[in-house]
């Protein structure tokens, strides 16, 4: 048995029952997805609910992709618990005092209300489905739309007021769901490198920005595969979206990590001998120099160029690329970094994640997968495309 | 026309109404399920389950441990007598109590520290279940050295309660933190939320384990079986209640400090015989 166990070599005393390092790669992957579901819902939103016409191509993308991460969300959770069967102990008992008892409710509740925003948006789609489809296809649609095939001027109005109000709603329950996920880490006073008051405000900026990433990536890629012209505006708006976040989540982080060496608690040194030493390659180096300041440095000379064109795409979706590697990175040096620091202030551990098994590189990389399978899955039964041709051609080429 | 659109909307009002209801039902029968189950499973801290132990009234005792590492000599008894007793699994990854060992070489600010499970003394030991401290220091000058006996705290206001999603731990009514097994998910947020590294993950049984001042024998008034087995009384146990009681006396006799007062977690693991290092 001892061989299977990933024990994480040490150096300087840790406690014994350290070594062995509770949260691994399913903890690191599970705050990255319900960070793109945040992300993702900020853009649809600042069409849903703000209004913002120039990213009307992206809403319905957006809003789909932040399902499709959500409905996976659990999936790490559940995998990582020694006792997944007692899952529902957390709901049906929940300890009141304890940060993550009431995530089962948050995110149960996010998910409903994003299944529901899911439906009225794409519910035209369902009807004209619903009424030229046969067989399990046809069925499957018949059902969904839940009997009413009503696509009426007024039924759409109906519909729109219902959109707005749970994209209203939607935005503090997905943006309090990540800065929720940011306490339970910053509430652990156990940690130094976990307790700060700042956690909530960088897990939430890291998230919108991982999102709004995500979906640049998404966009172009499904326009390359598609075969329609990017629409330049639109992507140029989540540029700059891309940019302000970024910036802000760079202050926020530069903040945090300076409070935390100012305030120079016990254990500081160990920190610091830390982020000099194994640290610098996923913290300064892919985090912070390849993952946000180049990004950083890419978008500014792109707005203050001007840039548009096939310049612009490729530079916008190489920024948003290495921004949603900043950001796994950021989950992960948070998550598995707060561990490496053993809790007597006087050791540093070293994880090595197992490659296969329960909780190891393979089933986090399947994790972080599954809901891009899902989406691809999504996108064929419910085109989010906005250009009138192309949702025409995707409605009729749908399986 | 008009009509059948006017009644397709009433319909779908009438099924958004339904779910409305539906889910009022459901949050209804969900506070109806919490209020009808028992206290255990609904893991509130003030009033957990009366124990089904013969003769035992947890309402009367208040338990409490002392540590004299004065008198402790590293020879590590306890640790193999906990492991034993508690089917603790054997390796070196995996304590309900360990003993530390702090040694100031000449010329050196700062303290050596290490535990038996350092690879060091487990190869001077020859297995991973047999615990000492090898001899590594013989050929330098130490100016001091003492071991320090370390498990769980059981403290007043403990962090591993606090974040526990379903209240399998809790702190019973006389002061020990126990771990429901049962109802126990495995999830570890106790195992990170503990400063004094005193919880670990159970691989056999998929749940978090940790000292429980051995729980199954104090209620039957014996000794925890690390305290039963010190050869040198290094280790104390009793009732706070009791005036007469080793811990009461241990308590009113020295000036005690408990491990990292600052968490605010009020540990009632009293030690005598501290250096500042301590950690």
């Amino acid at each position: 048995m001892e061989s299977l166990l990933p024990v994480a070599p040490f150096t300087g005393y840790v406690y014994p029952n350290e070594t062995l390092i509770p949260w691994s790669v399913l903890v690191v992957v599970y705050p990255y997805l319900t960070g793109l579901v945040a992300g993702a819902f900020t853009i649809s939103s600042l069409y849903q609910v703000f209004g913002m016409q120039r990213f009307k191509p992206v809403a319905h993308l957006a809003l789909l992709t932040s399902l499709c991460c959500m409905l996976i969300v659990p999936t790490p959770l559940l995998l990582h618990l020694g006792h997944p069967e007692r899952a529902l102990n957390a709901m049906i008992t929940p300890h009141t005092t304890s940060a993550f008892a009431i995530f089962g409710y948050a995110a149960g509740f996010y998910a409903i209300l994003l299944l529901l925003e899911n439906w009225f948006v794409f519910r035209p789609q369902i009807v004209a489905q619903a009424q030229t489809r046969k067989g399990p296809l046809g069925w499957f649609y018949r059902t969904l739309s839940l009997g009413s095939y009503d696509v009426s001027e007024r039924a759409m109005h109906y519909d729109r007021k219902w959109i707005f109000a749970l994209a209203v709603i939607g935005i503090p329950a997905a943006h309090g769901l990540h800065g929720y996920v940011g306490f339970v880490f910053g509430s652990l006073k156990s940690r130094e490198w976990w307790s700060s008051d700042l956690m909530p405000a960088v897990f939430l900026f890291s998230a919108i920005i991982s999102g709004t990433s995500l979906v640049i990536v998404l966009y172009v890629l499904s326009c390359k595969l598609r075969k329609v012209p990017v629409d330049l505006p639109c992507l140029k708006g989540m540029a700059y979206t891309l940019w302000g976040f970024v910036m802000f989540t760079l202050l926020l982080e530069a903040v945090e990590f300076a409070s935390l060496v100012y305030r120079g608690r016990e254990g500081i040194d160990m920190i610091i001998e830390y982020v000099k030493g194994p640290l610098i390659i996923p913290f300064a180096t892919l985090q912070f120099g390849i993952g946000s300041l180049i990004p950083l440095a890419l978008l500014t000379f792109m707005i203050w160029r001007g840039t548009t064109g096939k310049t612009l795409i490729a530079g916008a979706t190489a920024s948003a690329i290495l921004v949603l590697l900043a950001v796994l990175m950021m989950r992960w040096n948070v998550v598995v970094g707060g561990q490496e620091i053993a809790k007597t202030g006087k050791g540093l551990l070293s994880h090595h994640p197992l490659v296969f098994g329960k909780e190891s590189l393979v089933s986090g990389a399947a994790v972080l997968v599954a809901p891009f399978v899902l989406l691809w899955v999504m996108t064929r039964l419910f085109p989010p495309w906005h250009d009138a041709t192309s949702s025409r051609s995707a409605l009729a080429s749908a399986p | 026309m008009e009509e059948s659109t006017r009644d397709r909307k009433a319909g779908r009002r009438e099924f958004l109404q339904l779910c409305g209801k539906a889910v009022a039902c459901a949050g209804t029968a969900a506070a109806v399920a919490k209020a009808a189950l028992p206290q255990a499973a609904a893991g509130t801290q003030p009033s957990p389950p009366k124990p089904d132990i013969p003769n035992y009234d947890w309402t009367r005792h208040r338990w409490a441990y002392g540590v004299d590492a004065t008198k402790c000599i590293g020879c590590l008894r306890c640790v193999e007598a906990c492991k034993r007793e508690n089917d603790v699994i054997g390796d070196a990854h995996h304590f309900r109590t360990w003993v530390e060992r702090y040694v100031y070489l000449e010329g050196e600010e700062t303290p050596r520290i290490d535990s038996h499970s350092d690879p060091v003394n487990i190869e001077a030991s020859g297995s991973e279940s047999e615990y000492r401290f090898a001899n590594r220091y013989k050929d330098a000058k130490v100016e001091k050295a003492f071991f320090v006996p370390k498990l769980c705290n059981h403290c007043t206001h403990p962090a591993c309660v606090q974040v526990c999603p379903t209240g399998a731990t809790y702190k019973t009514l006389d002061g020990v933190v126990v771990i429901d097994h049962k109802y126990c998910i495995g999830c570890q947020y106790c195992v990170q939320a503990c400063p004094y590294g005193a919880r670990f993950f159970n691989e056999e049984k998929q749940v978090t384990d940790k000292c429980t001042w051995c729980y199954h024998r104090i209620t039957k008034g014996l000794q925890p079986a690390c305290v039963e087995v010190c050869p040198v009384g290094a280790r104390i146990f009793g009732d706070l209640r009791d005036k007469q009681s080793p811990i009461s006396q241990f308590v009113r006799n020295n000036r005690t400090r408990v491990l990292k007062p600052e968490s605010g977690n009020a540990p009632n693991v009293y030690y005598v015989g501290l250096d500042k290092d301590v950690i």
